[in-house]
């Protein structure tokens, strides 16, 4: 029986290039283009990699987000997952992470009433849209999983029952062993994704797209409405001063320099 | 008329560009300068299917068009035009022909290796005293016991010295001109076929141009690629597409040197502003983008007339000539707008206006492109 691996994945704007509008303080969408995640990518190279070796894997990759969504599904499977699933809906729109991941756990429980059992969900460790690291540990709680967060190394058992992995953590790393089913969020020291390649663009596309009915969430907890949590407001951080190279010949001299400069803004 | 790309040939950029960005474009300026050609780039290139874009998965290809193949050309040709050019030769010039002309059991024995990279093609028609003039053909080929003996020598072969599979015209009947080359697959090793001298070029320098020589190279008689006689259909037929590939090269340099101008043009600061502030600059900038984008045009038209069967000879040979000369000027006027530093190999258009002249030459000149054009229209 095939291994069944979800990865959750989020379409995202390129932090790169935008921007946010000072007066209203929201983001600058407009001519920014849509990218995935950065560690959703690491979370889908991570069930790829399983693939590659265990060509009976078959993968999952479930998005939640607007029609414009799919075309992250479109690289998803492109770069070798087998099908997508968007659940795109107006009235899980404005969700904050509470409400994204009821919203995700009812596609997840839908997609099990369809498929039975999965053995494992990789998600990323956040989104660099909110970085709130919060919808992958709600949705394992939710479905009752164990979960991992912040896997900087995996490895798995030949019998894909059992998996290792390295948690990084501020002042070191933790070893956990965890049976599947499991969640994992994943970072991108865990892996270096791979690139689409053309016959996944040319090819076959399960693409489908579920709305709030065809999953079956209660609307009361999804949505903008619903999200006990909400934006206060959006800022560029004011950038740092540049900092001043003091230069002398000698180790004196630059000491002097300092004292110089310290003296002159009044800070001693 | 539609003027917007397919959502498949949009990843098919997406793709070639974070690929180019990331593997080639560090490379460029090291293996022009060290003349070295890329093996590395291309087993990458093979493992994500760059190397079969435009023919079906049933023969190991990616199943896409000839826009996604234009695309893959041009965006490679952006950041280093010896990548381009030989993923352009291998699939227009040996892939192609051997599609097209071949037999189900050819297909089958070549194909798969060659779309999936596993093996470089390369296309052998050019020699000493005849290069489009074809009829001039030296190389000689005799069926001598079920056998083909090929005697002769190529020049200018673009993937010469690492390709494994060459389409060879060479001259079965003298007295019947062009009707009398035929057409020949020859593999790397084949008893009596050997690699003669690499050219040191101006140009595209990391890309392999050799020699092939035939010293009664023997070759079983199924290697014979469509009929006897049909050799001059073969080339003709095969440069037509070729010129698309090339015209997607030009088309990627152009864009290439105009891209890392703008770059340029926002950073340097002369009498007080950024020359991207000047207008006598801004005004060239503005012209050469619209040249840059009816290039495009003409090439993405001539692919899409051959995605749908349409006679495209007399556009692809436009799209040739339009994209050349356009990567021609563009680049002359990138290193201008570069000044001094323009003309150093600290910045990449030096590279790209000496890569972009071939693309005025190889596969028919543009005065040859004219020829064509002209023909198409004073034709009876």
């Amino acid at each position: 029986m095939a291994f069944k691996i979800i990865v959750c994945a989020k379409q995202v704007p390129d932090t790169n290039v935008i921007k946010i509008n000072p007066k209203t303080g929201t983001l600058i969408r407009d001519g920014v283009p849509s990218i995935l995640n950065h560690d959703d990518a690491n979370a889908l190279e991570e069930a790829l990699k399983i693939k590659d070796k265990h060509p009976d894997t078959h993968i999952t990759v479930i998005s939640m987000g607007p029609p414009q969504a799919s075309d992250l599904l479109f690289e998803c499977i492109a770069k070798g997952a087998d099908e997508g699933i968007l659940v795109s809906d107006r009235a899980v729109g404005g969700s904050d992470t509470w409400a994204t991941s009821n919203t995700l756990e009812a596609a997840v429980l839908k997609w099990v009433k369809e498929n039975g059992p999965y053995d494992m969900i990789f998600a990323g460790r956040q989104a660099i849209d909110g970085d709130t690291a919060q919808v992958g540990p709600q949705l394992a709680e939710k479905l009752g999983l164990p979960q991992v967060t912040y896997v900087e190394e995996f490895q798995i058992s030949d019998d894909l029952k059992e998996v290792t992995v390295k948690r990084q953590l501020e002042d070191g790393y933790e070893l956990i062993r965890v049976q599947n089913p499991c969640m994992l969020t994943t970072i991108k020291e865990l892996n270096e994704p791979r690139y689409m390649n053309m016959k996944g663009i040319f090819g076959a596309k399960d693409i489908k797209v579920w709305n709030a009915k065809d999953i079956e969430v209660d609307l009361t907890k999804v949505g903008l409405e619903a999200s006990p949590t909400n934006v206060f407001r959006s800022f560029t951080p004011a950038p740092k001063g540049k900092g001043v190279v003091l230069e002398g010949d000698t180790e004196k001299e630059v000491a002097k320099n300092l004292l110089i400069n310290l003296k002159g803004k009044h800070v001693i | 008329m539609n003027f917007q790309l397919t959502k498949e040939q949009e990843f098919v950029r997406k793709l070639v560009r974070e690929f180019a960005t990331n593997e080639v474009e560090p490379l460029a300026a090291d293996i022009d300068k060290e003349h070295r050609f890329p093996v590395e780039t291309v087993e990458k290139m093979a493992k994500y299917g760059m190397l079969g874009v435009p023919f079906p998965a049933e023969y190991g290809g990616a199943g896409g068009d000839h826009i996604s193949y234009a695309i893959t050309v041009e965006e490679l040709s952006r950041v280093c035009a010896s990548t381009g050019v030989i993923c352009s030769a291998h699939t227009s010039l040996c892939c192609w022909p051997i599609f097209n002309w071949g037999n189900e059991e050819q297909k089958k024995k070549y194909l798969p290796d060659l779309l999936s990279g596993k093996k470089l093609g390369a296309f052998g028609l050019t020699e000493p005293n005849a290069g489009t003039d074809a009829s001039g053909q030296q190389t000689r080929a005799e069926l001598v016991d079920d056998k083909w003996i090929l005697n002769g020598a190529k020049v200018f072969i673009t993937n010469g010295g690492y390709a494994d599979v060459f389409v060879v015209m060479a001259m079965t009947d003298k007295k019947k001109g062009n009707h009398g080359i035929s057409a020949f697959i020859v593999e790397k090793g084949d008893k009596g076929f050997s690699i003669g001298k690499t050219e040191d070029k101006m140009g595209i320098c990391a890309s392999s141009t050799t020699e092939l020589i035939f010293q009664n190279c023997e070759i079983p008689a199924d290697r014979l690629l469509g009929s006897v006689g049909d050799g001059f259909k073969v080339a003709m037929s095969t440069l037509d597409g070729g010129r698309i590939g090339i015209a997607s090269q030009a088309l990627g340099i152009a864009q290439g040197a105009f891209d890392v101008t703008v770059e340029y043009m926002n950073a340097r600061k002369q009498f007080g502003k950024k020359l991207s502030q000047m207008q006598a600059l801004q005004f060239g900038m503005a012209d050469l983008k619209t040249k840059i984008e009816a290039a495009r045009l003409l090439v993405y038209r001539a692919a899409d007339m051959k995605d749908k069967h349409l006679p495209y000879g007399e556009a692809a040979a436009m799209a040739k000539l339009f994209a050349a000369e356009t990567a021609m000027e563009v680049t002359t006027k990138c290193v201008q707008y570069h000044g001094g530093y323009g003309y150093t190999k600290d910045y990449p258009v030096e590279r790209m206006m000496r890569d972009a002249k071939i693309t005025e030459i190889y596969e028919g000149t543009s005065e040859v492109q004219r020829m064509v054009i002209a023909a198409n229209t004073f034709k009876k």
